[in-house]
């Protein structure tokens, strides 16, 4: 017997409702999403010195990432919960070929060459990771206890090890917040987290030991990087002086010089902020914070509207990855946290990291849509 | 319908554990959000003004725009060096694209890069961030490389200074360092009328500090001013050529020539072996760049005589016709003089022709000593040239107080004072110019010579003059200097070299000093070579046939009328 869906009872009035909710596309995060890739065009091509094949590149890959994201909104989250094991086996199973016989691109082994087109399967493994946890939770861990917690733990530390190694320490991080922000949601308890909390700080000295040069560098130059500021400081020193000299309102659509005149590196990467904050001032980034607020609120509602647990795990835990995003990116650009190379979600120039980031949006949206229509 | 029933029993408790965890998140977000706008209002709003300045002062900086430093010119004005713009190939190992194999292998063939540079473009870990490939190339080459599109391959503006002359004016001109400052020679001596003012400008770079736009000019260089030389570089050429072969020929330790123009004192020519080429100047030593025929001295030797022979006469200590009895030995003293062979009673011509130590020594012993000191002083012994010229040579003459009888013998034919090349041409411009010593200069004179002033009457010098033309003919020590078609004076120079405790037995310094034409002089000559090694070494045989060329050369090149008499000539010609 086919249930009714939500969508489906209540139906909208007017026709692009009707074709929205046809595709079973979430209409207020759909209008957020494309606000952001607005902007990011935006900006885009600005920071690329008005480099227009660069911009409609990136138009063709966000074109497809927004396919992707309705083809995946369209599918059922049970299709989801179902291959939940088998996405996330095939992900680790990925990650090991990587590091056996992956590309190496600019010092790290990142990319797979499938022939045909490049994969990344670190990308990949940002969704399986809480897929798999939110599956094993919602299917053994109610009541959360010690034996599932540790299960849980390996299934978070390998795909998070196996990228560190690469060395991906901006992926790895977001891995394992998205498999941490699972657990949380799924009711782990706060003498635990406190717990875990001050091991991880007294375990600082020890990760130091394991930290690859350039990461321990990184750290340094962060916490002084004033220190060298024509080396490792260079990047932050520049990006603060590109976002401070941006004042109030901004120099203006296209009037930034630090990003222009190559002061700012990576300055349409993961350095856009800087160029956004420079154009378009204190209000622009306000602006562009409160945006990605409202995309984070709306995700959380639609978690807390979710029907089963495993919807809602995976719901929580993918916002929460988005916002982990935005947070290291803007808190490294802004100087607050180390240099870790994560981009601005949906602003960044990149084709990998948006398609994740809509894939995920698509799953969200799906969750919403498929919602079964229950009348109390 | 079953299963959800099942899982909506199950909800509640997870429920409200989940909505008071998804407020806390969205408390922790919202609080997170709002650090980022505390810290986005500490820069954009507090740190405003300084990182706005911190940002100008990078990208905005004032440069000096190179002054065109001055070219130096010959007295024809011939250009003998001069700065023109280069172009010098560097590249960022950093963001070099080493996956372009065609193009960088078509750089390395341009450039014909050597293997530890080609090893710089392929090591992928460099840490420089700038090195130059090739430096000072022509702007065509670097067009070239350019258009291969390599990105992280810059090109960027340089002078070069070239020196069309090469390296037979090289010790004259000198050259300059890498950053066009002038190191030697002329380049150094007129450094400050060469160099110009560096003016400035205020320019626009970016991250990589290449200048991407000039915003305004504040003060505009100012070129450097030309230097107009007396030397004319085709008689520098000659003299070049000549000198170098006999240099080589002879393989003599060093050389010098200087050619004056016998009016005005103007060096038209100044040549040392061995020399350098100041365009490459690969393993350059100072050995190679010092100029010998200024900076070095050594003793005149016979070359001085004449002017003895002119002191006594102008003075009137000896008459025009005095016979001097020599008997290849003269005791003075302690000390004995030497003739090469007993000459007999000699005239004053033939005092001169044979060169005699002895009868020289009796003229000098005739004079007052401090007559004969004075005379030496006027004609510039112990005096620098003051042509200006960087590490420039005083020589030496001693002071009157320590000078005895011996002592004025030695020096009345050449040793015990020291000269460079450059003096002894000056000293000669008094026999050329009828009595009248001239001051030298590197730089074309407009006017007559400032400077010159009189040591002799006309009659004596012209007198000496006569004599020295027998010193070419037959029987004279220097036949080898002689110049068809024009009348030649002058006098050869045999000088033993000073060594430890004594004079050397076997190493010479081969001199002549000679003018032309006799009539009418108009050049002046010095010929200098160090240790000539190939068994010659009297001045006749070695230093006056350099003479005898280059002043063929140069009388050629003036278009100086033949002043040799029918019948002299016919004389020449039947030899």
């Amino acid at each position: 017997m086919k249930i009714e869906t939500r969508n489906e009872h209540f139906q909208s009035s007017s026709i692009i409702g009707k074709i929205l909710a046809k595709l079973h596309i979430d209409t207020l995060l759909f209008v957020g999403l494309g606000l952001v890739c607005a902007l990011s065009f935006l900006i885009l091509y600005s920071a690329s010195n008005q480099d227009m094949a660069l911009l409609s590149r990136q138009v063709i890959r966000i074109g497809f990432a927004f396919c992707l994201m309705t083809a995946l909104a369209y599918i059922n989250p049970d299709q989801f919960k179902r291959y939940s094991v088998g996405l996330y086996i095939l992900g680790v199973l990925l990650l090991i070929a990587v590091l056996i016989m992956g590309d190496v691109g600019k010092g790290a082994q990142r990319w797979l060459n499938l022939g045909f087109f490049k994969f990344q399967p670190s990308e990949m493994i940002k969704i399986t990771t809480p897929m798999m946890i939110s599956w094993y939770l919602s299917k053994h861990g109610f009541p959360l206890k010690l034996k599932q917690l540790v299960i849980a733990g390996i299934l978070i530390c390998m795909p998070t090890l196996l990228i560190a190694k690469q060395p991906d320490l901006g992926t790895s991080l977001l891995v394992a917040s998205s498999g941490a922000a699972v657990l949380f949601f799924a009711g782990l308890s706060w003498r635990f987290m406190l717990i875990t909390g001050i091991v991880l700080t007294s375990l600082t000295p020890v990760l130091w030991h394991f930290m690859h040069d350039y990461q321990r560098g990184r750290v340094l130059t962060f916490l002084n990087p004033e220190a060298d500021p024509m080396g490792s400081g260079y990047h932050i020193i520049q990006s603060k002086i590109a976002i401070g000299s941006g004042g109030i309102y901004g120099k203006g659509w296209l009037g930034s010089t630090q990003s222009k005149l190559d002061y700012l590196p990576e300055s349409s990467t993961d350095f856009i902020f800087a160029v956004f904050a420079e154009e378009f001032g204190l209000i622009g980034s306000f602006v562009l914070l409160i945006l990605y607020l409202l995309i984070i609120v709306r995700c959380l509602y639609i978690a807390l509207e979710a029907q089963d647990t495993y919807s809602r795990l995976l719901a929580g835990s993918l916002t929460f990855t988005f916002f982990v995003y935005i947070f290291v990116n803007i808190g490294m650009v802004i100087g607050i946290l180390p240099v870790v190379g994560v981009p601005l979600p949906l602003v960044s120039y990149g084709g990998t990291s948006m398609v994740t980031l809509l894939a995920s949006f698509g799953i969200l949206m799906s969750i919403h849509t498929h919602r079964k229509f229950l009348p109390h | 319908m079953y299963s959800t029933a099942q899982n909506n029993s199950r909800i509640p408790e997870n429920l409200t554990s989940f909505v008071l965890r998804r407020k806390l998140l969205v408390i922790f977000i919202v609080f997170c959000m709002f650090l980022l706008i505390l810290r986005a209002i500490d820069l954009q709003v507090l740190d405003t003004k300084f990182l706005q300045s911190q940002g100008s002062k990078r990208h905005i900086s004032i440069v000096p725009v190179a002054a065109y430093r001055g070219k130096i010119i010959d007295r024809q004005g011939e250009i003998m060096a001069m700065s023109s713009p280069v172009e010098s190939i560097w590249f960022n190992p950093q963001v070099f694209d080493r996956s372009q194999k065609d193009s960088i292998q078509s750089m390395i063939k341009l450039l014909n890069l050597p293997k530890a540079k080609v090893k710089w473009l392929k090591n992928s870990k460099s840490k420089h961030k700038f090195l130059y490939l090739k430096r000072r190339i022509s702007p065509a080459l670097a067009k070239k490389v350019m258009q291969l599109g390599l990105s992280g391959v810059h090109s960027e503006r340089e002078f070069k200074r070239f020196y069309p002359a090469g390296a037979m004016a090289a010790h004259i001109i000198g050259f300059t360092d890498g950053d066009e400052r002038g190191q030697a020679g002329i380049e150094l001596l007129y450094e400050q009328s060469l160099k110009g003012q560096a003016g400035s400008k205020r320019v626009i770079r970016d991250g990589k500090r290449r200048i991407i736009e000039d915003v305004e000019n504040i003060k505009a260089p100012i070129a450097g001013q030309d230097i107009v030389l007396s030397i004319d570089r085709r008689i520098q050429y000659l003299a070049y050529r000549e000198l170098q072969r006999t240099f080589l020929k002879q393989r003599a330790k060093s050389a010098a020539m200087v050619v004056l123009d016998a009016k005005t004192g103007e060096i038209l020519a100044s040549v040392t072996q061995p020399g350098f080429n100041p365009n490459t100047r690969v393993n350059l030593k100072e050995a190679l760049y010092r100029n010998r025929a200024i900076t070095d001295v050594f003793e005149p030797g016979s070359t001085v005589k004449p002017f003895v022979v002119a002191a006594a006469l102008d003075g009137g200590y000896i008459a025009d016709n005095i016979v001097i009895k020599t008997r290849g030995r003269f005791r003075i003293g302690k000390n004995l003089v030497r003739d090469g062979h007993n000459y007999g009673n000699l005239n004053l011509t033939n005092v001169l022709k044979k060169s005699s130590n002895i009868a020289v020594s009796k003229i000098a012993l005739a004079m007052p000593e401090d007559y004969f000191w004075n005379i030496y002083r006027q004609l510039g012994f112990g005096e620098s040239a003051n042509v200006g010229f960087p590490g420039e040579a005083t020589g030496v003459l001693l002071d009157l107080m320590r000078w005895d009888n011996f002592s004025r013998a030695t020096l009345s034919f050449g040793y015990g004072l020291s000269t460079s090349a450059l003096q002894l041409a000056r000293a000669y411009t008094v026999l050329a110019d009828d009595g009248v010593l001239h001051s030298v200069s590197l730089l074309k004179r407009d006017s007559a010579d400032p400077k010159s002033k009189r040591v002799f009457k006309i009659e004596t010098a012209r007198k000496v003059r006569k004599m020295l033309e027998q010193v070419i003919t037959r029987g004279g020590t220097a036949t080898r200097a002689k110049v068809n078609g024009y009348r030649v004076a002058g006098k050869t120079g045999t000088v033993k070299k000073a060594d430890a405790g004594g004079y050397s037995k076997k190493k010479y310094f081969s001199v002549f000093a000679g003018i032309a034409p006799a009539s009418d002089p108009k050049f002046v000559i010095v010929v200098m070579i160090d240790e000539p090694s190939r068994d010659k070494y009297y001045g006749g045989l070695v230093a006056a046939p350099v003479f005898s060329k280059v002043m063929t050369g140069i009388l050629r090149m003036y278009g100086i009328e033949p002043d040799q008499t029918n019948k002299t000539m016919l004389k020449s010609v039947k030899k």
